[in-house]
């Protein structure tokens, strides 16, 4: 991490917790009763998580579903690298697995699930890429965390909590399948 | 990763990232709409010197279905067969603005020097050189064993291949030698002394005379197209005794282990180093060669073009 | 002495003691103490003069190539590297195979003047490798040609090298064989071994050359003739040389600069100015022909100077030209490679790089020790100086050397062909 700098005129990035694992936990039961709720029941959905963390908020989600409803919900992964519209302002990314349910997309209605909301232009690309899959009947957009700044026409049906940012800010989602702990915290932006 | 010039520059990890790059993208394959936009914009040249139409197809396949702009530049229809330099042809796609040039040519290291010379800016992929190396060939060779043999990750630590045939002459050994070296698996050049290199003994491999005595003990055969006119320079005596002797027919194939399958880069001869009873066996993999060289070709464009670019770095 | 002798203030022959050289009338008129010699003043304090080099082997490539060189181009950059005659090797076009082409590689070099150029009279008509050229004519021509050679191309008819080695014997000439069993090596690109099988280019084996210069000394020992080796590049070529002097056998032998320096890993570059013939060989090569050299059974350097346009270069290696500039970096590689390792001193330098040559081509008026009375064919180095080699401000014409960006040892400073300056302070005097 940054804080290799210690000079004070580099005093390590501003940093704070905004959601800890209980406040995950609820966020994540809040989710799948809404989607339940929407839906009206589980029959028929798929819910298709983002790499890398968005593919571990889907099962958790599923989970919760499971709990609320007893039905068994279909969860895949969607990468949606080939499908970014930035690829040329980095290098090359490695590609995450996708898997798409047995099933096919066809006529379900497919959650995307990503940790978190920002320029849109990740959703846009899970969207090119779901189009080339298959037709669903609905596709609808779960996120953890949603901080604004949207640069395309996207909105989240279901979000876990709203982060009011500021540009420079950067949101850290930690999930334990990942990394140490379940977290969400705003880092930098001080300058 | 600049360019794909050899098998050798690949270390674990770069070559894992290409197999397990081209397993993703080898799901594409399954579905209805099989493109992806990723490269559009991107130019890839086929500079192909050397006529080999089922490896230009595969490039082909390859660019078109990650959506890049394919040219074919064959050197039967061009300005080549009138004497144009290698440099000439270069300087030309680098004027056209080519982000990419794969090339087939028949001196070995041209692709070497196309990346090297200066003559272009562009991601040189090698498509078989000489009698050097093959890059792609061997990749796709690892991707079919890892398939078969792995459980399609990882690389292939303890596997043994036998690579059998005119390895003197052949990019495809070279390169699986390399490639396999670099997986942890471990080859095992099988050939008449006169078809093997000079200092064959040096390689990263082990070398026999006896493909009887080797069949028995390796996961994987790898048969290599001999020539007949290597005949006329004395390297065999005929057909009948390279094929006796180094051929792969039903009797010999019964000496290898139950699992192990059969590898051919094609164009076979069937009744010269691969009888045709083999060759259409549900042991042989040929078939699965062929579609896994697309996804490894889609693969290697990806990550050599899927990203920022000399030119884009530039612009920065 | 007069007022048109010329005296080299303060220089150390052969790096012995200081002298002063006074030079006129074309010889060395005096050496006497250091500062007590009298005429026009050229300061040779720090310096080392030597017996001016002689080249056995260059390529001058006029007429007909004069793209690549040209006997004026290649007389400067033969000045500047220390030398006061060169053979010109005879694969030009028309091939230097008659009296008249002979002749105007003679004409030329007399008419630039910088060195001597000696033309070498090809063995074959063409060297086609099937007639024997009018060596006769080329002998009694105005050229005088001793040394004949189907260089490029080996001899590789036994009847017809055993006719030429007997031939020859009628007016002192020498065969200088480019020893290559051409069977062994069609199409080949680098030295057979482990490294040409990983880059798949065809192998160029040792054996090829050593089977020829055995099969050659057997022969020149036969008929009783002289044979001279060119551009020796293996250790077994080596021995069989040895073998053949230690039997008497009328057999001489020269090793290039590049093959006492240069191996053929470079070669993994694909880079077409590494691509030469004979081939870049292997270390162990190297030490053999160093070793060689240094006891005498290697004769001579010869640079084997071989120019070629850019585009010759320019190129993928199979379709690029064979050879490499050597006349303006042949004495700092031999500083590099004999001095710098102690293998030779400056008088044993002197001997392989001007004595033995000039015997070995009759070279008339070079390769003799610097004494009084003998031709002042000088060439004064710095042995302390060191350059970086670039080949874009070379005199030749081409520019295809291996050495480019190189800091080499050795520089040459001032050169006298016959008692005439031909290099002054490193730079041509005309």
């Amino acid at each position: 991490m940054d804080s290799a700098f210690t000079d004070s005129a580099f005093s390590g990035p501003a940093r704070s917790v905004v959601l800890d694992a209980g406040d995950i936990g609820r966020a994540i039961r809040r989710i799948a009763h809404e989607i339940v709720e929407r839906n009206k029941g589980a029959a028929d959905l798929i819910l298709l998580g983002i790499p890398t963390r968005g593919v571990f908020l889907a099962s958790r989600i599923a989970a919760s579903i499971e709990q609320i409803d007893g039905e068994v919900v279909a969860v895949g992964a969607l990468d949606v690298t080939l499908y970014r519209d930035d690829l040329r302002l980095r290098p090359t990314r490695a590609l995450e697995p996708s898997a798409i349910p047995d099933s096919g997309v066809d006529d379900k209605v497919v959650v995307l699930i990503d940790d978190v909301l920002f320029s849109g232009r990740t959703i846009r690309a899970a969207l090119d890429a779901l189009n080339d899959i298959g037709r669903p009947r609905a596709v609808q957009l779960a996120a953890l965390v949603d901080r604004g700044h949207r640069e395309l026409p996207i909105r989240a049906d279901f979000v876990g909590k709203n982060l009011p940012t500021a540009l420079a800010e950067q949101v850290r989602v930690r999930l334990i399948e990942f990394d140490d702990r379940d977290e969400v915290s705003i880092e930098g932006g001080s300058n | 990763m600049r360019h794909l010039l050899s098998a050798g520059d690949l270390d674990v990890d770069s070559a894992c990232l290409i197999l397990d790059t081209a397993a993703q993208l080898a799901s594409v394959t399954d579905r209805s709409v099989k493109k992806l936009p990723t490269l559009r914009g991107r130019t890839v040249v086929n500079l192909f010197f050397e006529d080999s139409t089922r490896t230009r197809i595969s490039f082909e396949i390859a660019a078109k279905r990650l959506s890049a702009d394919v040219i074919n530049f064959v050197a039967k229809s061009s300005s080549v067969s009138k004497g144009e330099s290698l440099k000439d042809t270069a300087l030309t796609l680098e004027a056209m603005g080519a982000d990419a040039v794969v090339i087939r040519h028949s001196s070995s290291g041209a692709p070497h020097r196309l990346a090297t010379a200066g003559w272009i800016q562009g991601s040189v992929v090698n498509a078989g050189d000489g009698t050097h190396e093959h890059p792609t060939q061997a990749l796709l060779d690892a991707f079919t064993l890892r398939h078969h043999l792995r459980d399609g990750t990882g690389d292939l630590a303890g596997l043994r291949v036998a690579i059998v045939g005119d390895i003197l002459h052949s990019r495809v050994a070279r390169s699986n030698v390399l490639l396999l070296r670099t997986l942890g698996a471990h080859a095992t050049v099988v050939a008449p002394p006169t078809l093997l290199p000079y200092g064959v003994n040096e390689w990263p491999c082990s070398v026999s005379y006896d493909l009887d005595e080797v069949l028995p003990n390796v996961d994987a055969v790898m048969m290599l197209r001999v020539q007949t006119e290597r005949m006329q320079a004395a390297y065999f005596p005929s057909v009948n005794e390279y094929s006796r002797r180094y051929g792969l027919d039903i009797r010999r194939m019964g000496l290898l282990p139950p699992h192990a399958i059969i590898l051919h880069p094609g164009p076979m001869n069937r009744g010269m180093e691969i009888s045709a009873d083999v060759a259409d066996s549900t042991r042989a993999v040929m078939a699965e060669q062929v579609a896994n060289g697309v996804s490894i070709r889609m693969a290697v464009l990806y990550l050599l073009l899927g990203g920022m670019s000399e030119d884009d770095r530039k612009g920065l | 002495m007069t007022s048109e002798s010329t005296v080299i203030r303060g220089v150390c022959p052969y790096g012995e003691e200081p002298v002063d050289f006074v030079i006129a009338g074309g010889v060395i008129a005096e050496i006497v103490k250091a500062g007590t010699g009298a005429g026009r003043v050229i300061d040779g304090s720090d310096l080392i003069a030597l017996p001016g080099f002689v080249d056995v082997h260059t390529h001058l490539r006029e007429p007909g190539h004069e793209d690549a060189e040209t006997v004026e181009t290649g007389s400067r950059a033969a000045a500047l590297g220390g030398f006061t005659a060169v053979f010109a090797m005879a694969n030009t076009s028309p091939v230097a195979d008659t009296a008249g082409v002979v002749e105007q590689v003679w004409h030329l070099g007399q008419e630039t003047g910088l060195v001597d150029v000696i033309p070498v009279g090809a063995v074959t008509v063409g060297l086609g490798g099937e007639h024997l050229a009018e060596l006769g004519a080329m002998a009694t021509s105005v050229a005088q040609v001793r040394m004949f050679s189907d260089d490029g191309k080996c001899v590789h008819d036994a009847a017809i090298m055993r006719r030429a080695l007997e031939y020859v014997k009628a007016f002192d000439g020498v065969i200088a064989q480019h020893a290559q069993e051409p069977r062994l090596t069609v199409d080949a690109q680098m030295n057979e071994g482990a490294l040409s099988g990983q880059l798949g280019l065809t192998g160029w084996p040792s054996v090829a050359e050593e089977s020829i210069v055995a099969r050659d000394v057997l022969l020149a020992e036969h008929v009783n003739s002289r044979l001279h080796v060119c551009h020796v590049s293996t250790a077994g070529s080596v021995d069989v040389i040895r073998w053949a002097k230690s039997r008497g056998i009328k057999v001489t032998a020269e090793v290039t600069p590049h093959h006492l320096l240069l191996t053929e890993d470079l070669v993994a570059s694909y880079d077409p100015v590494y691509k030469v013939n004979p081939p870049l060989r292997t270390r162990a090569d190297i030490a053999a022909l160093r070793a060689a050299l240094a006891d005498g059974t290697i004769d001579a350097i010869a640079t084997d100077h071989a120019p070629h346009p850019h585009e010759d270069k320019d190129c993928e290696w199979a379709a690029a030209a064979f050879g490499m500039l050597g006349l303006q970096t042949s004495f700092s590689i031999a500083v590099l490679t004999m001095i710098d390792s102690g293998l030779l001193d400056w008088r044993a330098l002197a001997d392989r790089m001007s004595v033995r040559p000039a015997r070995i081509g009759h070279a008339v008026g070079h390769g003799h020790d610097l004494v009084v009375g003998v031709p002042a064919n000088i060439c004064v180095v710095d042995p302390a100086a060191s350059w970086v080699v670039e080949p874009l401000t070379f005199v030749s014409k081409s520019r295809n050397s291996p050495y480019s960006g190189m800091t080499l040892p050795g520089k040459v400073v001032h050169v006298f062909k016959a008692g005439k300056a031909t290099v002054v302070d490193g730079g041509l005097a005309w």
